[in-house]
This record gives C-alpha cells, structure tokens and sequence, in this order.
C-alpha cells in the first residue's frame, strides 16, 4: 500500500511534469472537460440555491400555511413564458381585503408585501443595508408563525389610523438597541421615524435571513404608493384541510379578480409541499437535460483525451523505451498514463467546479438575490466523473504504451 | 557459479517471409569481476546479444543463466525486475530523458526499485558525485556536453548495484578525448571489481578491456584475453 501511494505520487509528478511541457496542448485537451464539468456545476449550484431559498422561505410557513400571489415560486423556461406572469395583472389590496373578508372557512389570513429596502437607524446603531421593511395586518404575524416576545402584536386599529408604528424582528431589534428594551424606541428608515412596539421571533429555520421591520400595510400603502403586489398568506387549521383550503381560496379569488370560467388561473397558489414538488418536476426536466449535455461534452472530451493520449505516446516512445529498460514493469507504464489521463482530467475539472460555483453563484447573488449556495455532493460526484473519464480514455493508450517492445522502443527516433 | 551462462543461444527475426539469423548459437561464460570487449563488424549480431544479456530480450532458443537463474523461464515483470536490480545499461546515444535533470534521471531505476524519496535523492547524489558531476545535479541533458551526459548515464547505470555494466558503443558519440574520460570511468570501476562488458567496433576501445569476444554472423569468432 504504502508502495503503490509512493507509486502514485511519482506519478503525479512525472503527469505534472509532462501537462507542463505541452502547456498549450494539455489547456485545449482539458477544456472540454472543463466544460462538461462547468455546465453540471454551474446549474447544480443554481439550483441548489434556489431549492435552499424556497426551503428557507417556505419551509417557515409550516405545513398549514400557503401563499397566494402574483408570480410563481419557481419558474424554468424561456422569456416568453416568463412574461405571461408579468403581465398578469397585480393583485391589488382592494382584491386581497376582499379576499380576507371572504375567507372565512380558515382560521387566519395576513397580507404581506415588501415596501422598501435599505438601513434601519437607531439612536445607537444601524443595520445591514439588506433590512426589509414590510407592510402587514395582524394575521401575516400568525400566518408566519411570528411570535411576539416584547411589547405588543400589530393591532387592526394599527391599520385603520394608518399609525407609525413597527415590530422589530429580534435580530434587528438587537442590533438597534444593544442594550435593553426597542419597545417604545423610535427607528428611522431613510427620514422617516416610526415606533417600535413590539419585537418579534421567527422560526429557528429562518436564522441567517435578512432583517425585518414590519409595520401597519395601510401606513405602507400611504407612504410608499398603492401600486405594489400583494401576497396573501392563508393558514388552515389543520395540515389536512390545506389542499381544500387551497381550493376554496382558488375559487374565491377568481371570482374576486373575475376570472372567467374555463380560463387558468392569473395567480399562484402555493404551499411549501406543492413548491418544493413543483420545483422537483420542473426542475427534473433541466437535470435531465443537463446529464444529457454534460454527458455529451465529457464523451466529446473523453475521446480528445484519448486522442492527444495516443500522440503522446508516440511522441514519447523513446522515454517509455528508457523506462522500460532500466527496470519499469507495464503496470508502472500504464499507472504513469493512466494517471496523466486522470490529472489532465482532473485540472479540468477543478477549475470547471470553480468556474461554475463562481458563475452560478455571481447568477444567485447578484441577478436572483439568492444567498449562495456550495453543493459539495455535486462538486464530489463532477470531480469523480473526471477520474472515470481520465481511467475510460486513458487506459487505451496506457495500455498501447505498456506494451510497446522496449527495444523497438528504444530505437524509435 | 558463473555470473552469466550462454548456451547455443539463436536470436532470429521473423521479417515477412524471410528469417533474419542475428545469433546462430554463441556459448559463453562470464565471471564476477570481468570486463569484457565484444566486437564484431556492423550486423554481426552485437546488439542482439547485448539485448540478450540485458534482459531487454529472450532467446529464440538456447539457454541464458544469470546469477544461477534462468532468464528464458522468466515473465516479462520479473525481466524487468532483473533489469532494474542486476542490469546496468549504457547506450550510444545516452538514453537520458531529455526533460529532466541530471538528479531526476539517475534517481529514475530507485523510483522504479521502490526507494523511499529521501533515501533515493541521497544515493543519487552519491552516483553523481562518483562520476564527477556533483556540480550539475540540476542540469538537464541539452545543458551538458556529450561526456557529461554519458556520465550522467554511468550514474544512472550504477545507482542501483547492479551485478553487471553494460554499455553498447558507450563511446561512440563521443570524441576521442571525452571518449577517453569515460573509458578511464570504466576502468576504474573495473578496478573496484564491477562487472562490465562493453560493445564496440574500435580496437583501441577493446584494449581497456581484459578479455574480447569476436563475434561474427552471429556466432563467436575468437574469444581471448588482451595482452
Ligand atoms: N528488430 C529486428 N528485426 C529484424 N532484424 C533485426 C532486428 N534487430 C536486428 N536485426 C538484424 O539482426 C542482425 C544483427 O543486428 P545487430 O545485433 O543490431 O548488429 P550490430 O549491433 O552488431 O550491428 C542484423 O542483420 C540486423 O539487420
Ligand atoms: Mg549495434
């Protein structure tokens, strides 16, 4: 054992040392693994950050609980059919307050919507510049599974007086009053003041998420503009009613929005089970698409590998000659290409799992606000696929150069 | 025990149709300690038995003993094994690897022989310094005049301890002044009791030697030793 890893290092080495002299040649062999690997990594991670994010979103709402609005939770397909939900029209707060009023076969109902993005102050401190401020009624609060811990939970008369006042989610409420009570404290967001009254906590799931600052959504509405999409949050009382729940709620906005009989619906009902389902369906296509792509590269790749393996071993004739007659077995011939194989392979696809983290990564955080994802599982199975392709079409020539004669070989000019 | 036995040894090529008869039967004894000239005209078959003796090749018929064993019942790892442990090798035209340093190349049969990596640089070292090139462990081949990289292949020849030098025409490339320098290596070695024989085609090469093999048509013209 000990033999064979001493075996195994020199050949590393002896692979470094050959990749090295033909530097040119060994960078286009392993771009095609490098792109075969880039195109895995590049989408897995995606959609690991995606699936992360609506586990993280959703996963909060519990088992009871789903969400009405506008846009899908997940969509996968070309701009045309992106813009079919754009251009639905918004659900406004008249419809959802219609919809609340009539939605009285579930326990609770709350409205949601972000207003504003930015930094809360405090006389103390401030925080990150990611703090969402959201509009909400009482309902968002038990909806959300939201647990006030200090002061008091947002009240109807809040939303009638269109009063200045806000709950704090603990984390900001920390952040802003590092010591003691944010209850009856004033926040400043931009240059406008409002009341804390009330702090509250979020599902352990949630840790991490941005920071919230909630307040009156009439008060939002007022100051922020009235045209904003409105998210429904509907809680049924038990987990097994929630698909009639869902149903009924279908029903009761289409005759709110009117939608006419037979056509689809020009809004989304989802609960976290039938998003994280509609993710794996959708997404089940992509993946299938992406093993079929990447499958053809890493082949396309293979056979380059083994092309340049071949004219290597040519080349290199003399050497393997040399080898030979000052005592390499063919097990230690075929080991050196069969390694080279795996190292051009495996340089590849190091930098096809960094690329492609980075991409998709860049795509995640900058263009969907996703928090990045690292799928270590697939960047483990992208760089095992690279060793088997090096082992697949390294072992051919390994095999030629193994058993070449040595005297012949010796001779070859 | 004799180092090496040969007993009516044939090596024939297959060429399409034709037989190519490069030895038709040499018998020869070589003992612990000797140096050994062969020579012969061009195509008389020198290379073939150098081969032969090098465990590079197996006979066509005939019997090879070396150190007692019979290198014709051997499969191909144990002839590498021998060639690694017992088998020095020198060539005409150096056989280095021409992308690495002198170091790496004589480090090579250790690699091979499964010294660890300290231990290997150590030995080495040591074979360089003995052929008087402890100032260029780094140079590659293509920065060393042809003397010094025959040197470096004398290193490479003796890092192992084999039981027997072989070098075919190791002057050959060489002028006749750094072909003296080498000669001059060789005899010393001989002088510390290593087995060597040496091929070639030039009288006043086979002269170092103690003993000299004629070899014609692939058979043994005149064997005697030098006076
Ligand atoms: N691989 C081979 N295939 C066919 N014929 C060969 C081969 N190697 C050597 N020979 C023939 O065997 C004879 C002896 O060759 P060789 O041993 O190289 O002679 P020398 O080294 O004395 O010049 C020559 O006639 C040569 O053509
Ligand atoms: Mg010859």
């Amino acid at each position: 054992m000990r033999r064979f890893l001493a075996e195994l290092r020199e050949s590393i080495r002896m692979a470094l040392g050959a990749i090295a002299t033909h530097k040119l040649r060994s960078c286009l062999t392993l771009l095609g693994v490098l792109v075969g690997v880039f195109s895995i990594i590049l989408v897995m991670t995606a959609m690991r950050a995606m699936k992360n994010n609506i586990e993280k979103e959703l996963g909060s709402l519990g088992s009871k609980t789903f969400v009405i609005q506008k846009m899908p939770g997940a969509y996968f397909g070309g701009p045309e059919g992106f813009m079919k939900f754009m251009r639905r029209n918004d659900i406004t707060f008249a419809q959802a307050r219609a919809f609340q009023r009539k939605a009285a076969f579930v326990p609770a109902v709350g409205l949601q919507a972000s207003f504003w993005n930015g930094e809360l102050t405090s006389r103390y401190d401030r925080t990150p510049p990611n703090l969402s401020l959201e509009g909400a009624t009482p309902g968002t609060f038990i909806t959300n599974n939201w647990g006030i811990i200090e002061g008091r939970p947002l009240l109807d008369s809040d939303l009638e007086s269109t009063r200045d006042v806000c709950l704090l989610s603990e984390d900001v409420a920390k952040t802003l009053f590092p010591r003691g009570s944010a209850v009856g404290q004033r926040v400043k967001a931009e240059a406008i003041s409002y009341s804390v009254v009330g702090v509250f906590e979020r599902a352990a799931s949630s840790e991490g998420a941005q920071g919230l600052a909630v307040i009156p959504i009439t008060s939002a509405l007022n100051r922020y503009g009235r045209r904003r999409q409105i998210t429904i949050l509907v809680q049924a009382s038990d987990p097994a009613l929630i698909d009639d729940a869902m149903e009924q709620s279908r029903g009761v906005l289409r005759a709110i929005r009117k939608v006419p009989p037979g056509q689809e619906d020009d809004f989304e009902v989802l609960s976290s089970d039938s998003m994280i389902k509609q993710f794996q369906t959708v997404t089940f296509a992509v993946r299938t698409g992406l093993a079929l792509v990447s499958s053809i590269a890493l082949l396309a790749a293979g056979v380059g590998i083994m092309n340049i393996m071949l004219v290597s071993v040519t080349e290199r004739t003399r050497e393997i000659g040399i080898r030979r007659a000052i005592g390499a077995k063919r097990r230690n011939i075929m080991t050196q290409f069969i390694v080279e194989a795996i190292v051009l392979c495996e340089i590849g696809g190091i930098l096809g799992v960094v690329l492609g983290m980075l991409g998709a990564n860049a795509l995640a955080v900058y263009l969907l606000k996703l928090p990045p994802a690292f799928p270590v599982d697939w960047a483990v199975i992208g760089l095992a696929i690279c060793s088997l392709v090096g082992v697949v079409f390294g072992s051919y020539p390994a095999y030629k150069a193994a058993h070449l004669d040595p005297i012949e070989s010796l001779r070859y000019e | 025990m004799s180092l090496i036995r040969l007993d009516a040894i044939c090596r024939h090529y297959e060429m399409g149709s034709e037989t190519v008869h490069a030895l038709r039967g040499v018998s020869l004894t070589i003992e612990r300690g000797e140096y050994v000239a062969i020579m012969g005209p061009s195509g008389s078959g020198k290379s073939t038995l150098m081969n032969l003796l090098g465990c590079l090749d197996s006979p066509s018929s005939g019997i090879y003993e070396l150190n007692g064993h019979h290198v014709g019942e051997m499969d191909d790892d144990e002839l590498a094994e021998i060639r690694n442990r017992e088998i020095g090798f020198v060539f005409q035209t150096f056989n280095l690897l021409a992308r690495s340093s002198a170091l790496r190349n004589v480090e090579l049969p250790l690699i091979y022989a499964g010294v660890g990596l300290e231990e290997r640089r150590e030995i080495a070292i040591a074979a360089l310094t003995d052929v008087g090139l402890a100032d260029r462990l780094t140079h590659k081949p293509n920065e060393m005049s042809g003397g010094q990289r025959q040197r470096v292949a004398v290193a490479r020849a003796l890092v192992n301890k084999p039981s027997i030098l072989l070098a075919d025409e190791p002057t050959g490339n060489l002028d006749t002044r750094t072909g003296a320098e080498i000669l001059e290596l060789f005899q010393n070695l001989a002088d510390k009791g290593n087995t060597l024989i040496v091929v070639t085609h030039e009288e006043n090469v086979a002269r170092h030697a103690k003993r000299i093999i004629r070899v014609r048509d692939g058979l043994v013209a005149s064997d005697e030793p030098v006076t």
